[in-house]
């Protein structure tokens, strides 16, 4: 395979600009190449896409329905429209929808692409059904509160094929009833979890979060602007994972590690992830 | 590689034979390592994941339900993680995964409209009150003999009563225009030479000395289109997968018939199941594809054992196997039962279902094509597809189209059902019209409302609709769709708010949950429906405003068909001022 192949490029148009890309990047990437802002939710730069939540949806001249920009390739004088009539309405739409049955106050990013679409959850049938679920705390390293959950599938590629090849996750049920959960939901300490926590590291809504944080919010004592983050080496073994330490009055309140970075790409083992807690 | 993890629960001994019965001999678990294929496909080794869906049927035959120990022993024979099987088992609605504390058969009846009409509310509290162990479900593929219900055997065989009552018989019978319709009921279904006595096997032979080419050029000049709802163009299909290089192609007919108000495949394959095989066989030939799949719904018994037995007996014969009628390529069938859900009709879902996977739609591109069962090259096709290629092959394409319209030549089955005087199964030209076709069935009964054409996926049209030509064209121009053939005749005294609540309730029901414009908005849609329902009340203007905005979001923004079509009858309902107009 010669390396030029990866190197041509292709060009779209986004909107009145044309991008170039190489063969093999989304429409997405074009997007972002050309300073459009797009919002995703299922999208992970380190997993595959699994285009579920329909929120980066473009039009695309010739194509019946909008596509999915996190997953569909980019070709050669595509036209893309990012900003139509049809794609504020479905954004607004899968936001609204969202916001109907999960619960997002910590999914801040979300809430921003919400406003901006001006999407109005409360316009629908009063009671309608919602997640419904009570939070896993079932150990000391990290809880699940799937009220928060939008189904993304992104803590499930992250155990599965796309980092850990663990797969103690999978989505069980179907349509307004599918949840994310281990078989029988058993407790996750008799699941096949091994706590790297790249599940927790990958969830857009903090659906999955660490029991420090869980427990700082529960005290009403959640402070990110107070808190700093500082990088360093993994020191268990001589992999070389890189962690960031984000401490809260002298404590280490969660660790993650640069999804950008080549040796981790934001996944880590329970040591790097958990290791302070016992430090 | 992982190294799986499996919990303690231990298998009974009967579970771990209903697991072992099914699992091949000396085929030590290989670990399935998935892989998703970069856009949304994905590509899998194929281990033994492939017989997970048969191994939980097994289980749940054998035992009643799917218990931790048992889905611990089949995910483990079968090296899938535990959490996976589970989320396999929790996606089909004849799959349990609670214990329901007793070993007695599961009676299904249905709730969809043409049985609600016809007493399946009565049929249910009967069953009900004496004491059998009732479970509503979606429409069962029996609309003309609603009510209609299937019994769930646990440790013995499923059963449709009405298939012993039976004595089965066209409405049509005995008229020489039949053409998909020629054999069914006339021919003995279980036997190999009453299907030859009736031209069985001439396509095949005919369609050998033409050559894979002459068979697509015949079709494509034919101008054959799918029968499953989408009317895509069946020549150029074939010629895709005929243009993908090597032998690891497949042909599945799509028996998976679940669209409310549907049964037509059900009568073909019970009926005339060679016809099945044949044409499975010559679509092989055609397409250079050496795998054949049948994947049919989990509530036709009769149908499947007919169709097993029919690949068994050509299996027998030479006509299926290695050098199929004497000619060097290897074809066979592997027939494969669904575990009702709806979705996996859906031809990438359904390719999911059969590898072991969640019946959760592909985003496409790719196309199956190029990148189907198993990610390899795939034509599927509906079942009434495939009969059509047998006269297309024998008398050729002019013939065939000297009935039907220019662009919809030949003809098409409908589902008669619901307030129309002989329900049924009929063949007519294309062409003909909406009238006449209610006609031939003895027209409707009581004052005609309006007609669902298309199932629960199609809309609804009014008596000012019955002078409209069944073409392909014409319904589009109409805004309709003749999708699978359903015709569901409704009259003045049939309470269509909760015709179309009940509607609104499947599409929640049979999402596959995967996307956000699908997963919650055919919920909320029935929570609009409902509350319209209870509220005695025109539908306010926020309301209408509503349903139009989720409307066009699960159109534009699913990402499969059902959610593409999840709102149309509702809407089309709402537009006749069959609901939602309290005056
Ligand atoms: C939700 C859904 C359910 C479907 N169910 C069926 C089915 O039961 N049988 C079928 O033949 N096609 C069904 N289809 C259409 C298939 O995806 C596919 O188009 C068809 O099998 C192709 O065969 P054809 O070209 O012969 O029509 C369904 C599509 C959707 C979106
Ligand atoms: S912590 Fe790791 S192993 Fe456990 S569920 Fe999350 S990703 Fe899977
Ligand atoms: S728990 Fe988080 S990552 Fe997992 S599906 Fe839900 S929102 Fe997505
Ligand atoms: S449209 Fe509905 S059924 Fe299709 S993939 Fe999306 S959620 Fe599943
Ligand atoms: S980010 Fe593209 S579909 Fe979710
Ligand atoms: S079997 Fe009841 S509506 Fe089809």
């Amino acid at each position: 395979m010669s390396s030029v192949a990866t190197e041509t490029a292709v060009t779209i148009r986004v909107d009145d600009q044309e991008v170039a890309v190489p063969e093999g990047a989304t429409i997405l990437d074009a997007c972002n190449a050309a300073g459009v802002d797009t919002p995703t939710i299922c999208y992970g730069p380190t997993l595959t896409p699994v285009n579920v939540c329909r929120v980066c949806v473009v039009e695309l001249d010739g194509s019946r329905a909008l596509v999915p920009s996190c997953s569909r390739p980019a070709e050669e004088g595509m036209v893309v429209h990012t900003d139509s009539e049809r794609v504020r309405h479905s954004r607004k739409m899968v936001l609204e929808f969202l916001a109907t049955g999960v619960d997002l106050t910590q999914a801040d990013e979300l809430g921003q692409w919400a406003e901006h679409y001006g999407a109005d959850p409360d316009r629908y049938v009063p009671g309608g059904e919602t997640m419904n679920e009570p939070v896993r705390v079932q150990d000391n390293l990290y809880i699940r509160d799937y009220d928060k959950c939008v189904l993304c599938y992104r803590c499930v590629e992250a155990c599965g094929d796309d980092a850990q090849h663990t797969y103690a996750i999978s989505v069980a049920g179907r349509g307004f009833g599918a949840r994310i959960s281990t078989e029988f939901d058993v407790a996750l300490p008799e699941s096949a979890c091994v706590y790297c926590g790249n599940c927790v590291a990958v969830c857009p809504t903090n659906a999955l979060q660490f029991k420090t944080e869980f427990d700082l919010r529960e005290a009403d004592d959640w402070r990110p602007e107070d808190q700093t983050v500082t990088q360093t080496v993994c020191s268990y073994c001589g992999v070389g994972c890189n962690l960031e330490l984000h401490v809260q009055d002298n404590q280490i309140v969660k660790c993650t590690s640069p999804d950008d970075h080549d040796v981790t790409q934001g996944n880590l083992c329970i040591k790097g992830r958990f290791g302070w807690n016992y430090v | 590689m992982a190294d799986l993890h499996f919990g303690d629960d231990q298998p009974t001994d009967a579970e771990r034979a209903a697991v072992d019965a099914v699992v091949p001999e000396n085929n030590a678990a290989t670990v399935a390592e998935t892989e998703r294929l970069v856009r949304g496909g994905r590509s899998r080794r194929q281990g033994l994941r492939h017989i997970l869906l048969p191994v939980l049927h097994s289980l749940q035959h054998e035992i009643g339900w799917i218990s931790p120990g048992g889905l611990n022993c089949a995910a483990e024979r079968l090296g899938v993680p535990p959490a996976e099987a589970y989320g396999v088992a929790t996606f089909y609605e004849l799959l349990r995964t609670t214990d329901p504390g007793h070993r007695d058969d599961v009676v299904h009846v249905c709730v969809d409209p043409a049985c609600s009409l016809a007493g399946g509310g009565e049929l249910r509290a009967s069953l009900d009150a004496g004491g059998a162990k009732v479970h509503a479900s979606p429409c069962l593929g029996q609309c003309e003999r609603a009510p209609a219900q299937f019994v769930q055997g646990v440790g013995r065989p499923d059963q449709v009563p009405a298939d012993n009552e039976e004595d089965f018989r066209l409405p049509q019978a005995g008229d020489p225009r039949l053409r998909v319709l020629r054999r069914t009921g006339v021919v003995d279904p279980i036997s190999l030479d009453s299907y030859r006595e009736h031209g069985g096997y001439q396509a095949l032979a005919r369609a050998i000395e033409m050559g894979p080419d002459g068979v697509i050029a015949a079709i494509s000049e034919a101008g054959l289109s799918g029968r499953g709802g989408a009317a895509f163009p069946t020549g150029i299909k074939w010629r895709a997968v005929a243009d993908e290089p090597g032998p690891d192609k497949h042909v599945v007919a799509n028996c998976d018939e679940s669209e409310p108000g549907t049964f037509k495949d059900r009568i073909v394959c019970e009926h005339d199941p060679f016809s099945i095989v044949e044409s499975m066989t010559i679509a092989g030939l055609a397409t250079g594809a050496v795998h054949g799949w049948i994947y049919i719904r989990g509530e036709y018994p009769r149908a499947t054992a007919r169709l097993e037995s029919a690949i068994a007996q050509a299996r027998a014969a030479g006509l299926l196997g290695d050098g199929v009628s004497g000619r060097g390529q290897h074809f066979d069938i592997e027939l494969r039962r669904g575990a009702g859900a709806y979705i996996c009709g859906e031809e990438t879902a359904l390719f999911n279902s059969i590898e072991g996977f969640r019946g959760e739609p592909r985003n496409k591109p790719p196309f199956p094509t190029t990148h189907g069962l198993f990610s390899q090259p795939t034509a599927i096709n509906n079942p009434e597809t495939l009969i059509n290629v047998l006269d297309i092959v024998l008398d050729g394409p002019d013939a065939y189209r000297s009935v039907g319209t220019e662009r919809s030549p030949g003809t098409r089955l409908f589902c008669l059902s619901g307030r129309v005087a002989v329900p049924g199964l009929y063949e007519v030209p294309f062409g003909t019209t909406l009238g006449e076709l209610l006609d031939l069935a003895g027209g409707p009964v009581g004052s005609l409302a309006a007609v669902l054409l298309g199932g629960a996926a199609g809309v609804f049209v009014g008596p000012d609709a019955l002078d409209m030509p069944l073409t392909l064209e014409d319904a589009r121009e109409a805004g309709a769709t003749l999708g699978s053939g359903v015709v569901t005749v409704f009259d003045e005294s049939v309470d269509m708010e909760s015709v179309v609540v009940r509607i609104a309730e499947f599409f929640r029901d049979e999402s596959c949950g995967q996307c956000v414009p699908c997963r919650v908005g055919t919920q909320r849609q029935h929570e609009v429906l409902v509350e319209l329902q209870g509220s005695g009340q025109s539908l306010s203007p926020q309301r209408a405003e509503l349903i139009d905005d989720m409307a066009l979001a699960m159109v534009d923004a699913s990402i499969c068909g059902l959610g593409h079509t999840a709102a149309s009858a509702v809407r089309s309902a709402l537009a006749l001022g069959l609901i939602g107009n309290s005056q």
